[in-house]
């Protein structure tokens, strides 16, 4: 993973001078990235400024405007209490991007901590940590996750510390597998001849070593934890409900698909769906070029 | 074999009695008394007491567990707040219902998602390689209802071909069933599609640079006959241990697609009982797929075992 140039095998050989380019400067010629880099930011700024962007208030209600299909004074329609479908899928966005975000650095940080140690320091430890983690992983995530949000109730911090914990082993046991492999190398063990402490070693030895891995994982799991807060969303989990959230407004409106409006709920679902891609093309972009 | 069986299946018992611990407590921490969900907040407290005192639920927690439990290890799954019936009789319809649902998806996706993989690892690296993959990634990272409702805006209400509802309704044909069950299946074979693709690619990836592979090749077999004979027989393993370990992505996303589609399966008996507080269903439902899920993992094991001679002999060894 540290080798970001490894040989190429025959495969997409890579020309001297593409080669000496730093990471960053190859991710920014990959169209993919660039694209799912500009689905983020403009969900972002969604996000920040959705209020002033927003044509409409998302909260306005006009009764006498129900259910009205898209024109060019709404152009994504009207809800059933006749409120701006367009404002509130950009305003939708910020719930989830506070969420989501904060429930993967949670498991990530934790993550990250728990790997290190099981992969660096083995043992009696690894063996203990690995059952329980075992056990945890072998229930269905999404059914102990639901369970928790039922029965802690359901406000952004529960979300994010019920989301965080889940995701902690699953991250752990990534970090754990690298840190195994870089504790066969040889930095390592002039680092331990030298008499560094194993927090020393762990730390500022290792955790540079596996970042690439760590920030691959990152991105996969902010994709499930989208994922994970608009189901919860959907099942009427929401959070907070007096600001608009892309999950709750599809809970509120799928019920009257069937009748043919289906535009308060198709265009929420459809913005959930662009943030998830957006987020796979800029992981899997970050995954091709450390694969090199 | 025996030996690992057994062992395989202790650590499953544990893990089962975990989740009942996990479930029972679950749900005695929801907010609210059952008495006062099933009779409304118009009833006067002393009919909400006695109810409370009927049901049983207010004695110690310890109690209850112990009366729970035993109940389950002699088949009693217990009584229903909600319909005042024994819970078994709805679990099992709702069990049959749900199986369906998942099977027609599993039929579906297997071969589809090796088929992928297999296509994605032959040409690896080139543009229908990525294209595979990323549809993939993004397909089985987007929610089960978000696809759900577009193939529902698409084919239900758009171009009216297909139900918006799943239900047949009782006494459908065969062949009615399966139409009512063509939209619901989709949202499931999306999720599947990117896990068994992805590791179909990744052991054909795999096996192709192997010695044997290329011990092959240099023999002067054709590449077909490299892939079908030598490549594929190994590569297809990790790919039959991911569909087991599916079933718990499969039973999560049956949940979400039966509430949108009010489909009368397993997840939607679920979902209905944590919302009603309904502790009796709701336990039942989770365990009960808890046991499907362990089942559908060792199934897979086994068979992971039998199909591959290293790991066989490994065992009897």
């Amino acid at each position: 993973m540290t080798e970001i140039i490894s040989a190429p095998t025959g495969l997409a050989v890579a020309t001297p001078e593409q080669r000496e380019l730093p990471a960053w400067r190859l991710l920014l010629r990959r169209p993919t990235f660039v694209g799912g880099v500009l689905i983020l930011a403009f969900w972002v700024v969604c996000a920040i400024f959705g209020n002033a962007i927003a044509p409409h208030d998302p909260l306005a209600q006009q009764l006498l405007l129900n259910n009205k299909a898209p024109s060019s004074a709404h152009w994504f329609g009207t809800d059933q209490i006749g409120r701006d479908v367009l404002s509130r899928v950009i305003v939708g966005a910020r719930t989830i991007l506070i969420v989501a975000p904060l429930a993967t650095i949670l498991g990530t940080v934790l993550g990250t901590a728990l790997g290190l140690a099981l992969g660096y320091l083995g043992g009696l430890l690894d063996t203990l940590v690995g059952r329980v983690v075992e056990a945890v992983l072998a229930l269905p995530a999404v059914i102990v996750i639901f369970l928790f949000i039922v029965a802690l109730g359901s406000s952004a911090v529960t979300q994010i510390l019920v989301i965080g914990f889940i995701f902690t082993p699953l991250i752990a046991r990534t970090v754990r597998s690298a840190v195994q492999v870089e504790s066969q190398l040889d930095y390592l063990s002039s680092a331990r001849l030298l008499g560094d402490r194993a927090g020393r070693v762990m730390f500022v030895e290792i955790l540079p070593n596996v970042l690439p891995t760590i920030l691959v994982e990152f991105t996969v799991r902010l994709g499930y934890a989208i994922f994970t807060v608009a189901t919860l969303a959907f099942l009427g989990f929401g959070v907070n409900a007096s600001t608009p959230n892309w999950g709750s407004d599809i809970n509120a409106n799928y019920g009257v698909i069937g009748a043919g409006y289906w535009w308060a709920t198709l265009f929420p679902a459809l913005a959930i769906a662009s943030l998830i891609i957006g987020i796979n093309l800029v992981g899997d972009s970050i995954e091709q070029v450390l694969a090199g | 074999m025996v030996g690992y069986l057994l062992r395989r299946i202790s650590l499953a018992i544990v893990t089962l009695w975990l989740l009942s611990l996990l479930v029972f407590f679950a749900g005695q921490v929801l907010p609210g008394d059952p008495g006062r969900a099933i009779l409304g907040n118009l009833a006067a407290q002393r009919a909400v007491k006695t109810l409370d005192h009927q049901l049983g639920v207010d004695r110690p927690l310890l109690t209850q567990y112990w009366t729970w439990i035993s109940g389950l290890l002699h088949g009693n799954m217990g009584v229903s707040y909600q319909y005042r019936s024994a819970v078994a009789p709805f679990l099992a319809s709702a069990l049959v219902n749900s199986a369906k649902l998942a099977l027609l998806a599993l039929i579906v996706i297997v071969p589809l998602g090796i088929l992928g993989g297999v296509i994605a690892a032959l040409q690896v690296g080139r543009p229908l390689d990525r294209i595979i993959s990323l549809t993939g990634l993004s397909a089985s990272t987007v929610p089960e209802f978000v696809s759900g409702i577009v193939v529902i805006v698409i084919f239900g209400v758009e171009l009216k071909v297909l139900p918006v509802t799943a239900s047949a309704g009782q006494g459908a044909s065969f062949g009615t069933q399966l139409r009512y069950l063509i939209l619901p299946v989709i949202p499931l074979i999306f999720v599947l599609f990117g896990y068994i693709a992805r590791m179909a690619r990744a052991g054909t990836i795999e096996a192709l640079e192997s010695d044997y592979a290329r011990t092959a090749t240099l023999k002067g077999l054709k590449r077909s006959v490299v892939v079908r004979r030598h490549v594929l027989r190994n590569s297809l393993l990790p790919t039959i241990t991911v569909i087991a370990t599916q079933t718990g992505y499969l039973i999560g996303g049956l949940v979400v697609v039966e509430t949108l589609f009010n489909y009368p399966g397993i997840g939607r008996l679920i979902y209905n009982a944590a919302q009603s507080k309904d502790f009796p269903m709701l336990e039942a439902g989770v365990l009960t797929i808890g046991v499907v899920y362990m089942i559908a993992t060792i199934l897979a094991d086994v068979l992971t075992i039998t199909l591959n001679p290293r790991l066989r002999t490994g065992m009897i060894r």
